[in-house]
């Protein structure tokens, strides 16, 4: 039975219809709401690609069932953060880094070390490492995100 | 849903000529998303002769390029924009890039092997050559100025002397040229670029980080519905039985699909499709077909050979080697890898009124045609190709086996089928990089000179080709019954000048698992074997491994490479292994050297490691690469490429190894196949050799083949143990520091 949900996403309140409550917030936000920021890259929480905010969490939206949801969570994704033409500053480092190579990751890339960076402002290069430890790369950009994030931090 | 769909700007078709005018730069995908008029209709010329089927001049002063070599995540799109701007005096924000789409794009031969610069960006700079000549010629015409009194800049040609110019725009009015790429045309004088050199800011990179950039996995067209396949539980597996009850109380499913032993649920939502997936209940025969994963290496030695190719053969390595003052003999092995691209295949396929369109994020869509074609016998004239670029993409993963999955579920629903691969799809049934064994003996005279070298190298029969679709095995569809596992005999053969040489690879009439290329194919398996058995000469003759090399290469520019990586790493001449080590923690450096396919790009690397000898953990903080790859486009995409080939190739070497029963591939998922994380990552240290004089050679695979026998030469340099056994687990290290 399909049911009716509505959801905070990106600051705007979002109708979506949801035929198994246990569905994913991955496929909520990718196949009815058209997002292309959280990406599918393994859907057991292993990667990273899935990550979206949650109330300011970076959590993994592909082991996330929609109806978990608290009534009133604020989910951002990547889109929420910022655009090409007025990206955040975050997203403005990662482009001033060229912090990519196919970019298939860099989605989680960006949404962990947000996450991060509203914690703990200035992380060392450990700390950085080490809160993306659960995130993977496959191209080998770890450096330049690494870069980019110190520069999002004002630590470069 | 806001897909990003379809758009016919851009493209528009007048009395059956076509005329290019993009008027939304910027906007990427619309580019790539003409509407599905597939094969019919298209005037605009894709033979590789043809400057048309290169490139069209928009009315609005924008050039479009066609491109059959895709980006891959490469950033080949901005290598590409650059080239052709700068042979067209144009900024580049006037280009615009159509890649790898059959109806639009000239078959420029799959993007593999290190070639879309170095054959691809030649081409198109060649054909932008033309066009500039022939706009210059039919201004000096309309202009009454001689062609060498004129100069063209910024999509304009005028006389130098001053005066009003002409637009490109206004000099060919329908935006085609009707003309012969000339491959004898005089491209640019490299004093004067503007553009080529530069490290130019990536075209893709602002929407990626801001995701609204559409990938293959984010593409959809109308009415399109979504399928997952259920693979066998072992792969030669024979459906038995299909109990479609297990899955009918799924909202949403539209099919079943089974033909033969190709079986797949499609459902109008994608979760769907997921929950059907796994829900639904299969008999399937029991099959036993591969070998033993702990004697893969027996099986490879008892292999049938069809063939032997001597790759190398001077003077008389037998006859020298029983001659030689000193002999020594080892084998070295290579385990079987994955891709592991972070997103798993997707593609999209479309059949209607006989026409097949499929969306696909394919190396190498004109070679995919052709395959889909085959397999459904259909005219490849009726099929049509369109790249949309997918997760990263380093060699021959499962995008086309996608692509046919979704070709067979479309004729089977009668609608658009979107097939997303889940993790362990990929995993599972991507094709794999071989395993790779091979034996080495060399001799050396009284003062430790190689005298004799000769290796048998035990790899798969076949080259490049068409890797066999997935979904035409298991539905028992035509398609190719040949390996397809890439050029890897390249680098088989040594760079050093050694007076007797005898380089063999016996190539084997099977492999255990589908084997394709995966980044650096052959190429890095070999040159890790060559470059570390020769480290092994070195110590023999208590030699420095930097000198060493030195002593045997004659080739100026390997010398260079070799020389300022040593400078690089500040590399201090003792033989190797060092003496006197204390602690827990030991700590040596390696170096190791390749000249690609020994005819093109020169690279250099040090590793340093650490090994810790109670846990056998290795790791690399830091490698030094040093590369001469010619005349660079681009110099930070190719930074990016040296980073990601180390990086990758540190996680191949240390961690990667794909591991199987008796019936199939067991390592499904991350967790069972790791790879290397944030925290064990290499620092990266590079140097460039820029050559805007010399042809330019590729950059995404060199750099690659340098690594294995870097790390193996600095782990035998920390501890006086020489591991031969990819990946160097602490186990495997362990065990050899244990045994020494
Ligand atoms: S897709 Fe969610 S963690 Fe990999
Ligand atoms: S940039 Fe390709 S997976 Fe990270």
């Amino acid at each position: 039975m399909a049911q009716q949900m509505s959801l905070d996403v990106n600051g705007r309140a979002a109708q979506v219809s949801v035929d198994d409550p246990d569905t994913p917030l991955l496929y909520v936000l990718r196949d009815d709401l058209g997002l292309h920021g959280p990406r599918f890259g393994c859907g057991l929480g292993q990667c990273g690609a899935c990550t979206v905010h949650i109330d300011g969490q970076a959590v993994r939206s592909c082991i996330t069932p929609v109806s978990s949801l608290k009534a009133g969570a604020k989910v951002v994704t990547l889109e929420g953060l910022g655009s090409p033409e007025q990206p955040h500053p975050i997203q403005a480092a990662f482009i001033a880094e060229q912090a990519a190579q196919c970019g298939y990751c860099i989605n989680g890339m960006i949404m962990q070390s947000a996450a991060l960076l509203n914690e703990t402002p200035k992380p060392d290069e450990a700390a950085i490492r080490q809160a993306l430890a659960q995130n993977l790369c496959r191209c080998g950009t770890h450096l330049r995100i690494v870069r980019a994030v110190q520069r999002a931090a004002g630590t470069l | 849903m806001n897909a990003p769909l379809l758009s016919r700007r851009g493209l528009l078709l007048q009395g059956g000529a076509l005329v290019v005018g993009f008027s939304l730069p910027g906007r990427r995908a619309e580019a790539q998303t003409f509407a599905p008029v597939a094969t019919t209709g298209f005037s605009k010329p894709v033979a590789p002769d043809q400057v048309d089927s290169f490139l069209a001049l928009g009315a609005d002063g924008r050039v479009t390029i066609f491109s059959g070599k895709v980006d891959l995540g490469t950033g080949v799109e901005t290598a590409m924009a650059q080239i052709a701007a700068e042979e067209l005096d144009l900024p580049l924000d006037r280009v615009t890039i159509v890649q790898g789409d059959t109806a639009l794009t000239p078959d420029q031969g799959p993007t593999y092997g290190s070639l879309s610069i170095q054959k691809g960006g030649v081409e198109i700079r060649q054909a932008a050559a033309t066009a500039r000549a022939r706009l210059v010629q039919i201004a000096s015409e309309r202009l009454g100025v001689p062609a060498d009194a004129l100069v063209s800049e910024n999509g304009t040609v005028r006389p130098k002397a001053g005066g009003q110019g002409l637009s490109y725009a206004d000099l060919v009015k329908d935006g085609r040229l009707d003309l012969k790429v000339d491959p004898a045309v005089k491209t640019k004088d490299p004093a004067r670029f503007a553009l080529v050199g530069k490290p130019v800011a990536r075209i893709d990179i602002p929407e990626k980080m801001t995701g609204r950039f559409t990938y293959m996995q984010d593409y959809r067209v109308p009415g399109m519905v979504h399928a997952r396949v259920v693979r066998p539980p072992a792969i030669g597996a024979d459906l038995q039985s299909v109990d479609e009850a297990s899955v009918a109380n799924i909202p949403g499913l539209i099919k079943v699909v089974r033909q033969g032993n190709f079986l797949a649920v499609v459902a109008q939502k994608e979760w769907a499709a997921i929950k059907a997936a796994g829900q639904l209940k299969a008999t399937w025969s029991k099959w036993e077909g591969l070998p033993e994963q702990d004697k893969l290496w027996q099986h490879v030695r008892a292999t049938k050979v069809t063939k032997d190719d001597v790759t190398s053969s001077t003077g008389d390595a037998e006859a020298a080697l029983g001659q030689a003052a000193r002999r020594l003999e080892a084998s070295y092995d290579f385990a079987i890898h994955t891709h592991g691209s972070i997103g798993p295949s997707c593609a999209i396929a479309e059949l209607k009124d006989g026409l097949l369109t499929c969306w696909t994020a394919s190396q190498m869509t004109h070679a995919l045609r052709k395959q889909l074609a085959a397999m459904i016998g259909l005219a490849p004239e009726a099929v049509r190709c369109i790249y949309v670029e997918g997760s990263g993409c380093y060699g021959r993963n499962g995008h086309e086996d996608a692509a046919g999955d979704a070709v067979l579920l479309a004729r089977a629903v009668g609608r658009p089928v979107r097939v997303q691969w889940s993790r362990a799809d990929e995993h599972g049934w991507d094709p794999k990089g071989p395993p790779t064994l091979i034996d080495l003996k060399a001799g050396l005279d009284q003062q430790g000179n190689v005298t004799a070298w000769s290796s048998q190298f035990h790899i798969p029969e076949g080259a490049a080709g068409n890797v066999p679709l997935v979904a035409a095995s298991l539905a028992d569809l035509p398609h190719e019954t040949t390996m397809a596992p890439g050029n890897i005999i390249g680098n088989s053969a040594l760079p050093y000048a050694f007076p007797n040489v005898r380089t063999v690879c016996h190539r084997l009439a099977s492999t255990p698992l589908r084997p394709s290329w995966i980044r650096t194919p052959g190429r890095m398996q070999n040159t890790y074997a060559n470059e570390a058995f020769l480290d092994e000469c070195a110590a023999a003759a208590g030699a420095d491994p930097l000198d060493y090399r030195l002593r045997a290469l004659k080739d100026p520019r390997g010398i260079e490479v070799l020389k300022r990586v040593a400078e690089l790493a500040k590399w201090q001449a003792r033989p190797s292994p060092v003496k006197d080590v204390a602690g827990d923690v030991l700590r040596g450096r390696g170096i190791s050297y390749v000249k690609y396919e020994l005819n093109r790009t020169y690279v250099a690397g040090v590793a340093e490691v650490e090994v810790n000898r109670h846990t056998g953990q290795v790791r690399v903080p830091r490698f030094f690469v040093v590369q001469d790859c010619g005349q660079i486009i681009n110099p930070d995409g190719v930074r990016n490429q040296l980073d990601g080939n180390v990086i990758q190739t540190v996680s191949r070497v240390l961690m990667e190894e794909v591991t199987f029963d008796r019936g199939a591939v067991t390592s499904l998922d991350w967790s069972s196949y790791p790879i290397l994380t944030f925290p064990d990552v290499p620092e990266v240290v590079i140097d460039l050799i820029d050559r805007p004089t010399e042809k330019p050679w590729g950059a995404g695979e060199p750099s690659a083949a340098i690594v294995p026998a870097a790390v193996s030469n600095a782990v035998f340099d920390a501890t006086g143990v020489r591991v031969r056994s990819v990946p160097f687990t602490p186990a495997k290290v362990r065990a050899a520091l244990q045994g020494a």
